[in-house]
């Protein structure tokens, strides 16, 4: 276990001190240095991975929330905390990630006085700020608790039903309209990956993969925390995965018969391979994991599931920005070696963030007798003070 | 009424003065070593191409609905009402959203720059407001680019095709392409040999209304979705509100 820790500090330096010479690249000789980008690639790896699929693997977060809040799964309680400070981390190191892919980043604040509201790109960076926000409130009461402060964990549990009802507004509004920033390049993006269905295909991958991604973390974090790992838990994830997958699976099969494709797509081309990738990584495996009951009550076979889930929607992802153009623009993008280590060094960031928040906060019950009291506070609003009383009038 | 160009390729020379006029309208370097560029970039707003003894020319397009503009979250981009799509480059935060976008590929960037700004033809707006034509419809000694009211220059093209039918392609590109745009071309050859897109991938919609599709319902769709998931809350937790309250009544009552 030792070995092993120092073995991942030591990549962990290796990775940042790689990452800290991009970013001095990045900010003394420019994106053209940095990066593979260029006037035919205008978007390259960090928009594909740190924007597209960073938001997408923060979407554990609304997902969780929702279960919980809106449709009592009282069994996933437990995991609210870790998916909230996921999405928490993950959008700071969203908005990291943008500081080094906007051009003139100390700009980035004239999204709130210059603003455009027909532009997608608009939208998605107004909910993004405001959806970080409420992820921080959300977040706060952890720290609140930490320090035994009272009364401002009541002022948070007052507002916690509009927390939740705009966190997931928001998540809705914003993981759609990720997928609505390419509508307006229907000659330029693939037939494969173009559609008018892009913001529900995007929505729809953003639950399944903030399902499996919380399985993921779930199983991640009993190793490495050394906790034990709650079942039930990663049962149910595991069901509502499967779901998920087959709504996937019936959008992208109606979007491609409706279109007329399904013949397309079963011929061999460069673009057909990526997108079997994409589809056998997403669908074929997982689902057919998942069909077996042994495997959806196996930590093991939920754990691997939701991999194979993760990497496939990355693929589509990654497709969708990157490989759909390479027909277009006439040639291949590889991102230069400075792009991969700026991408991998806010990876490494939101591990490392990850780990010290769970090693000085309350993130996951003790045990289950010392209960979160916060959130089952807030999820069971005393008589006398019902948080929505007057609604109900 | 919006300003245009006529670009009519058989009358090109392919003496690359306008792209000389350009650069010196756009304060960009200029000389033998950028004149051999046959490619667009940060410092070569137009092009002049040569191609099996034809030439034809690229310029940002200024179309009519511009996507350029639409996308750009702090709006840097708009069209002027005489017809020119101008940048703001003080606004700009850098996204490159709007080279992604056109569908012209048009808006080329300052890689090498620490401050980058996003490069293009923006058809002289000083000129053009101060009612002269732009650099390049100015310096054209054989009329092949000329500027004027966009009606005019399409009933003039109209004419040019009639007049001249086996001298042209029967079509304008640039009538109904994307909607319409400022810029107009007349040739023999298909312009889509020299890397404009084929007129029927990118189509006569507008590209705004791609987006603005999905946009347009956002107003109508917050307001509903907040009482749904509002609405669902308060539904689950008004079970457990109902639950706690009845447990008081039987302690009362009990008691």
């Amino acid at each position: 276990m030792k070995i092993k820790l120092t073995f991942w500090r030591a990549v962990f330096l290796v990775i940042m001190a790689m990452g800290l010479y991009s970013t001095f690249v990045r900010y003394f000789h420019g994106l053209g240095a940095i990066s593979n980008m260029s006037d035919q690639f205008p978007w390259g790896l960090w928009i594909g991975f740190d924007c597209l699929c960073g938001v997408m693997l923060a979407a554990g977060g609304f997902c969780v929330i929702g279960a919980v809040y809106l449709f009592n799964v009282e069994r996933l309680h437990s995991v609210v905390r870790p998916a909230v400070l996921t999405a928490f981390l993950g959008y700071l190191l969203f908005i990291v990630g943008l500081l080094f892919d906007l051009g003139r980043p100390w700009y980035i604040w004239h999204q709130l006085i210059y603003m455009n509201p027909h532009s997608v790109m608009f939208e998605v960076g107004m909910c993004v700020m405001a959806y970080t926000t409420v992820l921080f409130f959300e977040f706060l009461p952890n720290v609140f608790e930490k320090f035994n402060l009272n009364a401002p964990i009541k002022w948070i549990k007052r507002i916690y039903p509009v927390l939740i009802v705009l966190g997931i507004l928001l998540s809705t509004l914003h993981q759609s309209s990720l997928g609505s920033l390419y509508l307006i390049m229907p000659g330029k993006l693939h037939p494969f990956w173009y559609t008018p269905a892009l913001p529900f295909l995007f929505f729809g991958s953003a639950i399944a993969v903030g399902l499996a991604m919380t399985i993921f973390e779930s199983t991640q974090s009993a190793k490495a925390f050394g906790r034990h790992l709650e079942l039930p838990v990663l049962v149910s994830l595991g069901g509502a995965l499967l779901v998920a997958l087959w709504v996937n699976a019936l959008l992208r099969f109606e979007d491609y018969f409706h279109r007329g494709m399904l013949g397309q797509i079963i011929k061999p081309s460069y673009e057909a391979y990526f997108l079997w990738l994409e589809l056998i990584l997403a669908f074929v495996i997982p689902i057919t994991m998942l069909s077996f009951r042994k495997v959806r009550l196996s930590p093991q076979g939920l754990y691997l599931a939701s991999i194979f889930t993760v990497l496939g929607f990355i693929t589509n992802r990654l497709n969708v920005s990157l490989t759909g153009f390479e027909t277009y623009v006439g040639h291949h993008y590889l991102p230069k070696w400075t792009e991969f280590s700026v991408t991998l060094m806010i990876i490494a960031m939101g591990f490392a963030l990850f780990g010290v928040a769970v090693k000085y906060l309350p993130i996951f019950p003790e045990e289950e007798h010392t209960v979160n009291t916060v959130l089952v506070k807030a999820r069971q609003p005393e008589v006398d003070e019902p948080v929505l009383s007057h609604a109900g009038d | 009424m919006s300003k245009a160009l006529l670009y009519d390729a058989t009358l090109c020379i392919g003496c690359k003065q306008c792209e000389a006029a350009c650069a010196q309208q756009n304060k960009l370097p200029y000389d033998d070593r950028v004149a051999a560029e046959s490619v667009q970039s940060e410092h070569k707003y137009t092009v002049v191409m040569t191609k099996d003894d034809k030439f034809m020319r690229r310029l940002c397009m200024h179309c009519e609905r511009p996507a350029c503009a639409s996308v750009c979250p702090v709006g840097a981009f708009h069209k002027t009402k005489e017809g020119p799509v101008v940048y703001d480059v003080w606004k700009c935060i850098g996204c490159r959203y709007c080279m992604v976008a056109c569908a012209f590929a048009q808006p080329k960037y300052e890689w090498g720059s620490l401050n980058p700004r996003v490069r293009k033809c923006i058809m002289c707006p000083d000129r053009v407001t101060a009612g002269k034509q732009t650099a390049c419809a100015d310096i054209c000694p054989t009329g092949a680019t000329k500027f004027g009211d966009r009606d005019d220059l399409i009933q003039e093209a109209q004419a040019r095709i009639r007049d001249n039918p086996s001298n042209y392609q029967p079509r304008i590109y640039g009538l109904h392409e994307v909607g319409g745009t400022c810029v107009l071309i007349l040739s023999s050859v298909n312009v889509e040999d020299y890397g404009y897109p084929a007129s029927a991938k990118i189509g006569d919609t507008p590209m705004p209304e791609y987006t603005g599709r999905v946009m347009e319902r956002i107003p109508d769709f917050i307001p509903v979705w907040s009482l749904v998931l509002g609405g669902i809350y308060w539904i689950s937790h008004r079970r457990d509100e109902v639950a706690a309250a009845e447990d008081v009544e039987n302690n009362r009552r009990t008691r």
